[in-house]
């Protein structure tokens, strides 16, 4: 008899996300302490963060965990075909935050603002510390979604396969709750960097 | 029950049974048994250079003034022999050996909860460690920071910081996979009737640790990771000249660095704490008080982190609460103490030499706790900050704690793991030169340390130079007793061991020695009367 013990395997996921979100932890311990220490370098700096593409990033993201969420529905009701095209979209939603990440990153390495750069140097000490915790943070968070976006792919495939199906969907599962993970913690990132100004 | 033994129906372990032979077969299994003797391999491997970097020192400080190299190379030495000793050596340790090799057994499974990422930690934890090791000869030199990588030294320094720093990040990742893997065994997969209550007690060590694991790794992680970023990018986070904060960085740092040293010390605890009931053939004293305080040392130690910043600066309040909190943590530690002593009194006791070195870890534990909490004290602390007192502390802590536990365990489950016995008298020898060396090695440190030795430093004024030459001759009597220890278990092939060498009462004392693949035939129970330790 093949040993299996699906509320184990949660139960392992759900750990991890805990270690993930104290990785994330002591990011926003310190993105607290600089802001309590320079409010108004932090204030000034926050805007020249673009509010809509951050807005549409959250949207897209809301939309993606939205999806992941249906497709466990669909398998756990056997409807194979569905379940792919939820994932499918729910890719296609990670696809698309990454592209409005590169112009965004892209914008701002073109105007000089990136650490490093001699724009940079000239700045105050508070608002290097902002844009260099905007990158390091979303930078991270990007990493993140690739990895997610990975696992998701593995899944999908194997959804396609049949090896993950209405009686053994765990996997899938555990996917999905990384992926709400990335979701949650751009949830904390986009207000923090984008609409506190 | 003679019956069943005649014909062992399952191959054990070591018996290569599945598609691959030799070394391969053993690359990639996921039998926890074997993953657990890898570690120790390689474990021992690391430790061994460790060793040989620790003499070169002693070497160095025979005298004061240059003997055989120089100060940068002093430097480097020192750091690599703090990063290999602590994140290759100590922190994965007990855990990542016995942890393996015993826990399922004790608790009746068949293996850990995920053996593939169980063997992925294994991979993580070499590769982890053979970027560590590459950072030595890599790049500008090795690290000379000293295993802390203090900002803002190891920002401005040219060595090879990044290299090291990144291999003490796989570790950790290494190690945070081992705990989570351990808490879902642990909740998942006890034999039918053992609640947590009659879980044997070196599980619950496991259990403490493994929390401490999955909350405290990602802090250094994350700390690791904006060290290499600050280096490449100059951000300023912690480096003054670019406008950012050393204090920072020595709060991060020891956050996830403090609890480290429960990491490595209560998984020792948990094993003294099998050993001594087995050997003075008594139920353990005071169960529940072990296994609460073992939780209860995991969550206060949590929060001790700043008394290692006494001198670096903080408000008077920070410390006092951080000196309080520390000394907290001595209380269920003590309670440790207590249960053991109480329950070798009355107790028929059998001095063998996993016993032996059990008895060797509460001393040493002893007076590197007590010394602890001078140092926890704000006003000692002033005076001995930084000093070879703090050397003299920490070592009596993890080499003469962690250490001589890791001794004793091997001592105690090595019938298990191999189905030997080893020459007991050999065993008790390398005891004796251990244990007297380390003490010659330690103990001089803290006095000359209260004389004003600082640590990590090259030279010395020459009133320190006798307890020098004490520790270094010290340290050589603990190499001999070292390999007096290696001859022992690897040299030759000993007497087969029976199932039940010691009278053990735990699980993993049922099955044959070496155990079959999958552990038990018939998967063990404990009845509603019954405990993990019901001596006569």
């Amino acid at each position: 008899m093949e040993h299996r013990d699906d509320i184990g395997a949660k139960l392992g996921m759900w750990l991890f996300i805990f270690t993930e979100i104290l990785l994330f932890g002591g990011l926003f311990l310190v993105y607290a302490i600089m802001r309590s220490s320079y409010p108004d370098e932090f204030h000034q700096a926050a805007h020249h963060l673009n509010a809509f593409i951050g807005t549409i990033n959250t949207v897209v993201l809301l939309l993606s965990s939205a999806t992941v969420a249906m497709s466990i529905t669909a398998i756990q009701k056997g409807n194979k075909k569905l379940a792919v095209i939820l994932l499918f979209i729910t890719l296609l939603c990670a696809a698309a935050f990454m592209v409005n990440k590169y112009f965004e990153w892209g914008h701002k390495i073109h105007i000089g603002l990136y650490p490093g750069s001699d724009l940079m140097v000239t700045l105050s000490h508070g608002q290097v510390m902002f844009f260099s915790l905007y990158y390091f943070m979303t930078g991270l968070h990007m990493f993140h979604l690739v990895v997610g976006g990975i696992i998701l792919t593995i899944v999908m495939i194997k959804v396609k396969k049949g090896t993950i199906n209405a009686d053994r969907y765990v996997l899938l599962e555990n996917g999905g709750l990384y992926w709400h993970l990335v979701d949650l913690i751009w949830i904390f990132l986009f207000p923090l960097l984008y609409l506190i100004t | 029950m003679t019956e069943e033994k005649t014909h062992h129906p399952e191959p054990s372990y070591l018996v290569d049974t599945g598609k691959y032979k030799g070394l391969m077969a053993w690359l990639t299994s996921t039998d926890h048994k074997r993953i657990g003797l890898m570690y120790m391999y390689a474990i021992m491997v690391f430790f061994s250079v460790g060793v040989i970097l620790g003499v070169l020192m002693r070497m160095e400080l025979y005298w004061p003034g240059q003997q055989i190299y120089g100060p940068q190379a002093y430097n480097g030495i020192f750091t690599i022999h703090g990063i290999i000793m602590i994140f290759t050596v100590v922190i994965p340790g007990l855990a990542a050996v016995f942890g393996n090799f015993s826990l399922p057994l004790m608790i009746g499974a068949k293996d850990v909860a995920f053996p593939r990422l169980n063997l992925f930690s294994f991979y993580l934890y070499v590769l982890g460690a053979a970027i560590a090791l590459a950072s030595q000869f890599m790049g500008n030199g090795p690290p000379d920071t000293g295993w802390t990588f203090y900002a803002p030294y190891s920002i401005q320094t040219q060595t090879n910081v990044v290299a090291a720093v990144f291999g003490a990040f796989v570790l950790g990742f290494s190690s945070i996979l081992t705990g989570l893997n351990f808490i879902v065994t642990m909740h998942r997969m006890r034999a039918p009737g053992m609640t947590f209550f009659k879980m044997p007690l070196f599980p619950w060590s496991l259990y403490a640790t493994a929390w401490i694991q999955v909350l405290a790794t990602p802090i250094v992680g994350i700390t690791l990771l904006m060290i290499i970023a600050e280096r490449w990018l100059r951000i300023g986070f912690f480096d003054p000249s670019l406008g950012g904060d050393p204090i920072l960085y020595q709060h991060l740092f020891w956050i996830y660095s403090h609890p480290a040293v429960y990491i490595m010390i209560l998984p020792a605890m948990g094993v003294i704490t099998e050993i001594i009931p087995t050997f003075a053939l008594r139920r353990i004293f005071g169960y529940k008080a072990i296994a609460i305080s073992s939780l209860a040392i995991a969550s206060v130690g949590y929060f001790v982190w700043a008394h290692h910043m006494y001198t670096s600066g903080m408000s008077t309040t920070a410390r006092w609460v951080f000196s309080l909190l520390t000394f907290l943590v001595a209380v269920p530690s003590a309670i440790k103490v207590f249960n053991w002593v109480t329950t070798m009194y009355k107790g028929s006791i059998s001095v063998k030499p996993p016993f032996l070195f059990a008895l060797g870890f509460i001393f040493l534990f002893m007076i590197g706790g007590m010394t602890g909490l001078s140092l926890g004290a704000l006003a000692t602390n002033i005076h001995v900050h930084d000093t070879a007192y703090v050397v003299a502390h920490f070592h009596y802590i993890v080499f003469g704690g962690v250490g001589f536990a890791f001794f004793a365990a091997i001592y105690y489950w090595y019938p298990k793991m191999y189905g030997r016995m080893y020459n007991i008298k050999m065993a008790n020898w390398s005891f004796v030169f251990l244990f007297t060396g380390f003490n010659l090695l330690y103990f001089p440190q803290f006095i000359i340390g209260m004389m004003g030795m600082p640590r990590r430093y090259f030279d010395y004024l020459p009133q320190f130079t006798f307890g020098h030459q004490l520790s270094f001759w010290g340290g050589i009597l603990l190499v001999i007793g070292f390999v007096i220890m290696l001859i022992t278990l690897f040299s030759k092939k000993g007497a087969k061991a029976p199932d039940n060498p010691w009278g053990g009462r735990t699980f993993e004392w049922n099955i044959p020695s070496p155990p079959p693949v999958e552990n038990f035939d018939i998967m063990p129970e404990l009845g509603v009367n019954e405990g993990p330790y019901d001596y006569k």
